[in-house]
């Protein structure tokens, strides 16, 4: 399927990015469900186990798990395989910290369902609020 | 975010440029939280002096300051990092130096940590080193505004001590340690911490250990990130099974508050959990088929019953634990391929080794450890396949940090796993 769909949500950390969403349906953890030196998800129950995020817009329902959430992430910017933007289905503490400490541009409180409007592979573009999916 | 004059003083500089740079995480993150404001705590649990690659690069640039500026206040500036401004404790971290024959661990993160403890120390940190603050004194009050990480001492601190804290990281913990402040939402706030879900257990009854760890995987899953309420056929627990069913539950879901009617302070009354006038959610039954599915759950990673290590004190055992492990223990030796480590509090393992039981462990041939554990240190005995725990969070983490298989079972069939190397656990 073709075409454009436009989200409109608050900023958790502001800037602008555009890149391919690598969506995830279940919740992620950082500590023990993330490997920072690869940008790699490890927990081997999760739907994406093994799969790299590097360099991607990450799209999540929420964070669980340990509260070295944040710092997991933040040591994916510090090791160069953070993702480059993410879009979170319902933010707490932990998520909107890694958010911070990663440094990227994040979004949340959208007005629809991200990881069921966003499939893995859209080309989004992520600012001002607003998230813009290009379906692949 | 509204700030205090205090506050605005802090951001400008007037504290010095590392309370700025805490301030300034701390208002990029109450934004990214849509916090309306920032409220006073004295009581901060984070970790700082846990080693990591990147933590040991950092150093090596520019020692401890640089690693306190980018690591705990996400800064990039040259900062000197002052005394902590309000009472901050160490939670676990590595293994020390009283480990280095036991576990292989590498002599650079027990050197790189005692390094940490001294700059640590000298800047006012209490290095408790333990998942469970609220075991060797830091025991916040109810009502108690706090900056906590470790999501099984958070949980335990919201939802049976009736303290308040978010599920905190490793920054925003670091910039509460030096301006004494956090942002003021979430389960800081009165009408944030009702209950959300309803739990009745129906058709079993949870006593034991085991049952209320499994409890707080399945409170965990249909919780998410909300406050599950817990009624039904269920004993009256204690501090141990709380610390097991809190860490589950934090586990499979992200639970920092839950209620049980009659038992945590919150919730005297169902009425109460849930709000007055408020209505009562439908009741998720937990029977013998979930707690069956549980229990399926938490063993799915084993297959091999060949046990080279069994792991017990997850969260950190209490001194109770310790005796309850060395009474299973006393004349028996632990298979030749076998070892046990039990995770506690140092502060605690002192009062084992006091009572006796350490050496009743140790003869046996099992060791009682402080400070860390498998998963945060990322380190088992040499050569472990398959482990043994009577954690179901230690179940859930260790097979994808260490890549092995686990089994999880009481404390009795650790223990005999230990002894046979055989896994022989079931559900009863």
């Amino acid at each position: 399927m073709n075409g454009s769909v436009i989200l409109h949500g608050r900023t958790v950390v502001p800037g602008r990015v555009e890149g391919e969403a690598l969506v995830s349906h279940e919740p992620i953890s950082g500590w023990g469900g993330i490997d920072p030196a690869r940008g790699v998800i490890i927990e081997r129950r999760h739907e994406l186990y093994g799969v790299c995020f590097t360099g991607k817009i990450l799209v999540f329902p929420s964070a669980k798990g340990s509260s070295g959430w944040a710092g997991f992430f933040q040591t994916t910017r510090l090791s160069g395989t953070a993702p480059i933007g993410m879009i979170i289905g319902r933010l707490s503490a932990k998520s909107a910290l890694g958010a911070v400490v990663t440094r990227v541009p994040a979004i949340t409180d959208l007005d629809a369902d991200p990881c069921a409007v966003i499939a893995t592979g859209d080309w989004v573009l992520l600012g001002n609020s607003t998230v813009e999916v290009t379906k692949q | 975010m509204f700030l205090t004059d205090d506050e605005k003083r802090m951001r400008d500089g007037a504290e010095g440029d590392a309370v700025a740079a805490a301030m300034d995480l701390l208002i990029r993150y109450g934004a990214a939280l849509d916090a309306p404001r920032l409220c006073d705590i004295r009581n901060v649990a984070g970790t700082m002096t846990q080693p990591s690659p990147v933590k040991a690069r950092l150093v090596a640039e520019g020692g401890w300051d640089k690693a306190f500026a980018v690591i705990n206040l996400d800064s990039d500036a040259d900062l000197t990092i002052p005394p902590m401004r309000v009472p901050t404790c160490q939670l676990q971290h590595g293994f020390g130096p009283d480990s280095v024959d036991i576990v292989p661990y590498p002599r650079a993160n027990v050197d790189l940590q005692s390094d940490a403890e001294s700059f640590y120390g000298r800047h006012g940190v209490n290095i408790l080193a333990t998942c469970t603050p609220y075991q060797v004194g830091n025991l916040p009050l109810r009502g108690e505004h706090c900056a906590w990480m470790e999501s099984s001492a958070v949980i335990y601190a919201n939802s049976v001590l009736g303290a308040r804290t978010n599920c905190e990281g490793i920054a925003s913990t670091g910039a509460a340690s030096l301006t004494g402040k956090v942002p003021c939402c979430g389960n800081h706030l009165e009408e944030n911490r009702l209950g959300t879900h309803l739990v009745s257990v129906s058709g079993i009854h949870v006593e034991s250990f085991q049952d209320w760890g499994m409890l707080g995987y399945f409170a965990g899953g249909i919780a998410g990130e909300d406050h599950p309420v817990i009624v039904g056929d269920i004993s009256r627990p204690d501090l141990t099974e709380l610390k097991h069913f809190g860490a589950a539950a934090a586990t499979s879901g992200g639970v920092e508050l839950y209620h049980i009617p009659g038992i945590t302070p919150e919730a005297p009354t169902l009425e109460a959990a849930f709000g007055p006038g408020a209505a009562v959610p439908e009741a998720v039954v937990y029977g013998p088929a979930e707690r069956r599915a549980m229990y399926e759950t938490l063993n799915e990673i084993g297959s091999s019953p060949d046990v080279d290590f069994v792991l017990l004190g997850c969260p950190h055992a209490s001194v109770d634990q310790i005796r309850q492990a060395a009474a299973l223990l006393d004349g028996k030796r632990l298979s030749p391929g076998t070892e046990l480590w039990i995770m506690a509090p140092r502060a605690l393992k002192v009062m084992a080794d006091r009572s006796g039981y350490t050496e009743v462990i140790e003869r046996a041939g099992g060791r009682v450890l402080a400070d860390s554990c498998p998963a945060m240190s990322r380190a088992a005995p040499a050569g472990t396949k398959v482990f043994a725990t009577d954690s179901a969070k230690q179940a859930h983490y260790l097979p994808a940090i260490l890549g092995i298989e686990a089994w999880f079972g009481t404390l009795e069939e650790c223990v005999s796993a230990a002894v046979t190397g055989r896994w022989n656990g079931d559900l009863r």
